[in-house]
Order: structure tokens, then sequence, then C-alpha cells
């Protein structure tokens, strides 16, 4: 918000500027928003959910902390390299499939059990969850990437 | 536990030597060694991959243990398992090619992670039994060559590669379109299911011309046919020579293989039309790629123009849709990827030696480099189809089945296609390396080892490719077979229930 | 039903056409877009449009949608969002290059100087 300002010619952009409202719900929202993509993650398989949804929420609340702060504060609260985050959720996401010839069953042939967790109650396990990850993950740092390669060329 | 892994070997195999070299950061000089090993595990795969096939035939695994035709099945037939082989070995040469051409820059911003993503789509598109899978791995390997031919950001690149990415975005949403009318239509996706059931019924399926309509749409952008070839020649002037080698020797042939293997399985009723049709554009598309060879005297653009004159004669073959044409088809594809692969890095490296393009600035290179002008006077040769060269067999086959077939004018066409190919080639190795002598204080000083080292021994195998093309002759006739007969094509759906 | 959705992709498609053969690259990018969109909804109504039950799941399913139009259609929709997504950052970049977002202005063979 600030930068945009001042690209467009406010120079005292700083010390007018006063977006404490915008930077207090966003800390608050991102909160939710991040929540609700996680539901949405586990909820995938049986449910409308899955890592696509969930990782381009999850992208969406980080780009919500991109707009309300800056690009320095982001990478102070998520210090991690996205293009790393892409190869991890790749291998992931093909890696895991590729597993399942140790058992000696086709590619991406997933194995799934039911446990009984004291709290929880009745819980499903599904080796498809971590294949999920990996587009989650994929996904999220993807949208991120590109996002945030946009705005540097902005500048 | 062989049926399992061995038909994903190579789709696996570039993909993790991707992921690995991404997992390494910017460093080059890791990268290469990563490629070549990489490229290296895929030939052996696919060269047991080819034998095994050859030896217990069709090979199809089913991902997620789902069977066919419900699930995603991968199917190596021996034209998938030939197509693999030949790619397997072009990647381990471009990427040889590619050490000392490419140019450090490009290296770095992950040249040789995008080269093996595309590898993976290109060998998917090959070995998937699934239309809409195949829909998937023509979007990867189409990612991965948007970023190649966009690589190193230069103006040209980039206008270029816009239209380039415009161009295929607007067919592959077509070919979206085209597979929702065919699964509206028969209510399957698995290529062989779809042929059981267009087979076993009795009514009218005229819709089915309309999806030809808008398949051969499709394919014929991607593989650069009559009138869809316009951007071709543009968009591939532009990337540097090992971009162009693997767009020039695979990214065509995927479009040519999709459209002999949907005509062989999806389009079998209203033939007289669609295959009609197919015969007319590839006809224009040879006629075409002629004038364009013979009009230009800029090496790069005579080679680009050759692509067009190659689909179009593989095409004449598929359209005869007989056992002489597909198997002089086949020849003529393998041979063509090959030949094409070791023409453009031959002239390659001529343009990186001279940095010109047009042949008229050069002259005399044959008294610095005998080898490199006999090798490329060979590889002309071997192009035009002069026997016991490898293009010879192709064409001669092609030729044969359009006389059996009573087509007189597109055999003489594809006979006369031969001599514009060759006036073309030889237009350059006059022009290059006879002649008054060129400047040859302003040659440049590269280092070729490997360049020439890959260009040699690619066209050495594309003559010993012509030389045992006999002994091959039942590999191909069994790589034409499912096409020809589809039943033996789709006959793995019968053996499962 | 699949009247008004046949209707609907057709407009859209129309609209992409018209957003297409402008000079803008920005307008090109949002007519792709469109057509994407257009070819989406065909697919999801070539399965044809009705309310049922999760196939597959229980054995006693009765009345159930076809569910492989949108497995299809979500595939089709993660490539067009990657695909678009890399054609805006490479229109950026040409735009910077090559300092036009005209493609009348896009022709010929620019010189690197």
């Amino acid at each position: 918000m600030k930068q945009t300002l001042k690209k467009t010619g406010h120079d005292k952009a700083d010390r007018q500027m006063n977006d404490v409202f915008l930077q207090f719900t966003a800390k608050l929202v991102f909160l939710i928003v991040i929540m609700f993509s996680f539901n949405l993650f586990f909820a995938g398989h049986y449910t409308p959910g899955g890592g696509f949804v969930g990782g381009l929420l999850a992208a969406a609340a980080l780009i919500l902390l991109l707009i309300a702060y800056d690009k320095k504060t982001l990478q102070r609260m998520v210090p991690i390299d996205f293009r790393l985050i892409i190869t991890s959720g790749l291998t992931f996401a093909v890696g895991l499939p590729t597993l399942s010839f140790l058992f000696g069953t086709p590619f991406f042939t997933h194995q799934h059990t039911h446990i009984e967790i004291p709290v929880f109650g009745d819980v499903a396990l599904h080796s498809a969850v971590l294949f999920d990850l990996g587009v989650f993950l994929t996904v999220a740092a993807t949208a991120l990437l590109i996002i945030v390669l946009v705005g540097e060329a902005e500048n | 536990m062989t049926t399992n892994i061995l038909p994903l070997l190579p789709i696996i195999i570039p993909f993790f030597t991707g992921i690995v070299m991404l997992f390494t950061g910017r460093r080059p000089l890791a990268h290469r060694v990563m490629a070549a090993v990489g490229s290296l595990l895929a030939l052996i795969a696919t060269i047991w991959l080819t034998i095994h096939v050859y030896q217990s035939g069709t090979i199809v695994t089913y991902l997620g243990s789902w069977v066919a035709p419900f699930g995603i099945s991968v199917v190596i037939d021996m034209a998938a398992a030939l197509l693999l082989l030949t790619t397997a070995i072009i990647t381990m040469f471009t990427v040889i090619y590619s050490f000392q051409s490419i140019g450090i820059e490009r290296e770095k911003y992950y040249y040789y992670v995008m080269v093996m993503f595309m590898i993976t789509g290109v060998n998917g598109a090959f070995s998937t039994g699934d239309i809409f899978n195949m829909f998937v791995f023509f979007e990867v390997f189409l990612l991965a060559s948007y970023v190649l031919i966009t690589l190193g950001g230069t103006k040209i690149q980039l206008q270029e590669g816009f239209k380039y990415i415009l161009v295929n975005l607007i067919s592959s949403n077509f070919f979206v379109l085209g597979l929702a009318y065919l699964y509206s239509v028969t209510g399957s996706l698995n290529m062989a299911d779809i042929y059981n059931k267009l087979s076993a019924f009795e009514g009218n399926y005229s819709i089915m011309t309309l999806v030809a309509v808008l398949f051969i749409f499709v394919f014929a952008t991607k593989a650069g046919v009559f009138p869809l070839y316009f951007w071709l020649p543009g968009s591939y002037y532009a990337p540097p020579m090992p971009i162009l080698v693997l767009f020039g020797a695979l990214l065509t042939k995927v479009g040519v293989y999709a459209i002999a293997r949907t005509y062989s399985l999806f389009f079998i009723d209203n033939v007289d039309f669609t295959n009609q049709i197919l015969l007319l554009i590839a006809l224009a598309t040879v006629v075409m790629g002629s004038i364009g060879a013979l009009s230009y005297t800029d090496m790069k653009r005579i080679i680009i123009y050759n692509i067009l004159i190659a689909v179009g004669v593989i095409l004449v073959g598929v359209a005869m849709m007989d056992q002489t044409g597909l198997v002089g088809a086949f020849y003529y594809l393998i041979h063509d990827m090959l030949i094409k692969a070791a023409l453009f890095m031959l002239v390659g490296y001529l343009i990186y030696r001279t940095g010109e393009t047009g042949i008229q600035k050069l002259g005399g290179l044959i008294k610095l480099h005998p080898w490199t002008g006999w090798m490329f006077f060979i590889a002309a040769m071997g192009l035009t189809g002069v026997p016991p060269l490898s293009g010879f067999y192709g064409k001669l086959f092609i030729v044969q089945s359009t006389f059996e077939n009573d087509h007189y004018i597109s055999g003489i066409i594809v006979l006369l296609s031969s001599l514009a190919v060759l006036y073309s080639v030889i237009k350059i190795f006059i022009g290059v390396f006879w002649g008054s002598d060129m400047d040859f204080s302003k040659l440049r000083p590269i280092k070729s080892d490997k360049i020439l080292f890959a260009s040699f021994a690619m066209v050495i195998l594309s003559v010993v490719f012509g030389l045992a093309a006999d002994a091959l002759y039942p590999l191909f006739d069994m790589a034409a077979q499912s096409f020809y007969d589809p039943a033996s094509y789709s006959n793995y759906l019968t053996e499962v229930e | 039903m699949e009247l008004i959705t046949i209707l609907l992709s057709g407009i859209l498609i129309g609209s992409a056409v018209y957003l297409m053969l402008s000079r803008s690259v920005i307008r090109i990018i949002i007519g792709t877009a469109l057509l994407s969109h257009g070819v989406h909804l065909m697919l999801l109504t070539m399965g044809k449009l009705k309310r049922g039950n999760v196939p597959v799941l229980d054995e006693a399913v009765e009345n159930y949608t076809d569910p492989l139009p949108q497995a299809l259609i979500l595939t089709a929709i993660v490539i067009a969002f990657a695909l678009t997504a890399f054609i805006l950052v490479l229109a950026l970049r040409a735009y910077g290059e090559l300092g036009t977002d005209d493609v009348e202005e896009m022709k010929g063979v620019p010189h690197d100087d």
C-alpha cells in the first residue's frame, strides 16, 4: 500500500499513511484464512476440498500479508525460498506414487486404513494425503512466486 | 514387477532428474553431469523396453490399480517404444551438444531442468493409452517448451515466444473442446475402449466426423501442417540451436503421432472424407514446405522449412492407412527425427563458428573443416533419401503405397519434393563449403569437440539406421500393425476381462 | 438447462474471439482466459447436468452423477491457471523489453542493440 502510494507521487506516504487498521486486520484474517486452507486441505479426498484449493487459499493468505505490509516483512515472517518449496512439493507429488513399486503395486496405488485415536475417535489414514501435500506446496509456492515476480518487475 | 515399473520408466527418469537438478540450485556444471546421466539412464530403460515389447508384445500398466477402461492406462506398443527410444537418443546427444553451445547464462536458469521436463511430457504423450492423459502430457511438454523458447529473454525470443504460446494455447483449448465432444459421444476416454465401442456400434455416428475435424485442427497446429503451419517458421527461428534441435526433432513429431493414433482408433467410419482431408493437407504441406525451402538463403530457415516437408510426407503415408503406407510412415518418422537432429546440429555448428546464418556471406569452409563438410553432405543425402541411406526406405514404401491406392499424383508430389529437399540442402553445402573463400579471420574461436561429437554421432546413427533398415523391418511392421490393424492395439482390454 | 449452459459457453467463446482479435496484449490474454472458461463450461455440459449421489463410495447408489467431467475440468482449470500465469509474466517481460503492448508492432525481426 505504502509502496503503491509512493510510486504514484505521494512522497510523504510514510507520514500520512496510517494503515494500522489494515495491518491489524490482515494479521487476524490471515490466521482465519490459513486455518480454513488447512481445513480444506484435510477435508479433501472424501469431501470437497483438496491440495489445489487449499494451496491457492494459503497463497491468498500470504498475499494478504504482502499487501498489508511489504515484501521484506513477508520474507521475515516466512523465511523460506519458494523455489525449494515447489521442488519439495513436486518430490512429494511424484515420489510417493513411485514408492508404490516397493509394495509391488502399480504407480499411484494408494494404501489406506482406519485407526482409533482417543480424542478424535475414528480417523481415516490415506497415503493420498501425502500426494495432496505435494500439490498443496507446489500450488501455494507457485502462485506466490509468480505474484512476487510480477511485483518485483513493477519496481 | 516389470510390467508395473517398466512402461513408466521413460516418464519418471527425466522427471526425477529434473527434480534433483532443481534441488541442487544454480550449479551449471552439476546440472550437466546430472542431465547426461539422466538421459543415459532413460536411453538404457527405453532399449530394455523396446526389447521387452519385441519379445512379449504390447506392455500395459494401470495407474492406481484401477482397471481400464475406468482408470488411466499406460500402453506401450512397438510404435511407442520406437519413438521413446529415438527420443532418448536425441535427448542424450542434444544434452552433450548443449554443453558447449547453449551458454552458461541459460544453463544457470535451469535450461537442463526444462529439457528434462519437456522430455517427460513428450515421452508421456507417446506412451499413454488415455486421450485426456495425452492432453495433460501435451500441456506438460508445451509448458516446458514455452519456458525454453523464451529462456534467455532476447527481444526476438520474447516476441516470437508470445505468438508461439498464444497459438498453442488456443489449439489446446480446442483439444479440450474436442475431448468434450468425444466424451459425450462415446462415454469413454480410454483410446482402446473408444475403438472397441465405435467398431461394435451399428448405428450412424457421423458426429465423429465433426470430432475428427476438431482433432485435426488441434494436431495440425501442433505438428505444423498446412494451413496451420504459419507460426512455425517464425517461432522456430527465435530460440538458440540446441533448443531448436529438440523442437524440430521431437515436438512436431508428437503432433504427427497423435494424428496417426486418433485416425486409426477413432475416425474409422467416414474414412473417405477424413483420410481424403488428411491427404490433401499433407500434400499442401509438402508443396508449401518445398516453396519455403527453395526460396530462402538462410541456413536456419531452409532447415525449418524442411521440417514441414517431412511432416507432410509422413502424413501422406498415414493417410493411406494400409500396411505399406504405415510401415513407410514409421520408417520416415524415425529417420526424420534422427536426421533432422543431425542437420540442425551441423547447421548450428556452422552458425556458432561463423556467426552468420545467410549462406551468401560464407564459402570455402571445406579447407578448414573437411570432416564437417562431408558429414553434412552425408546427412543431406540421407535427408533426400538416396539409397542406401535412411530416408530411402520410408519414401519407397510411402510412394509404393500411394501407387497401390491409385493416388498417383500424391506419389509424384512426394517424389518431386525430394528434388526440392536435395536442391535446398545442397544449396547450403555448395554455398558454405565450396565457392570463393570467405574471410577466415572472422571465424570465431569456439570450443567444439563436444558439439562435433554429438553431430557426427547423430549422422553416423542415421547412416547405421539406413544400413540396418532391412534387419529392423519386423520391428517397424509391428509398429505399423497397431495403426492399420487397430484391433491388435485395443485387444489388451479384452485380455483383462 | 443444458441449452442455457451451451448458450453461455457460446457467449463466452464469442467474447473471447472478439478480445483475441484486438491488438492489445492484455486483451488477448483476457481473451484466452475467457476461451478456456467457455471450453470448460462446454466440457461440464457434455457430462450431462443432473443432481445425484456420489458414485463408487456406496454399493447401493441408484441415481448417481458422472464424476469424470468434473475431474477433467479440475485438471484443465489447473493447466489453464498455470498457462495464464505464465503468459502474464511473459507479457510483462516482453513489454519491458520490447516497449510495446501492441501486437501489430511485434512483427518482423527485432534487432538486439
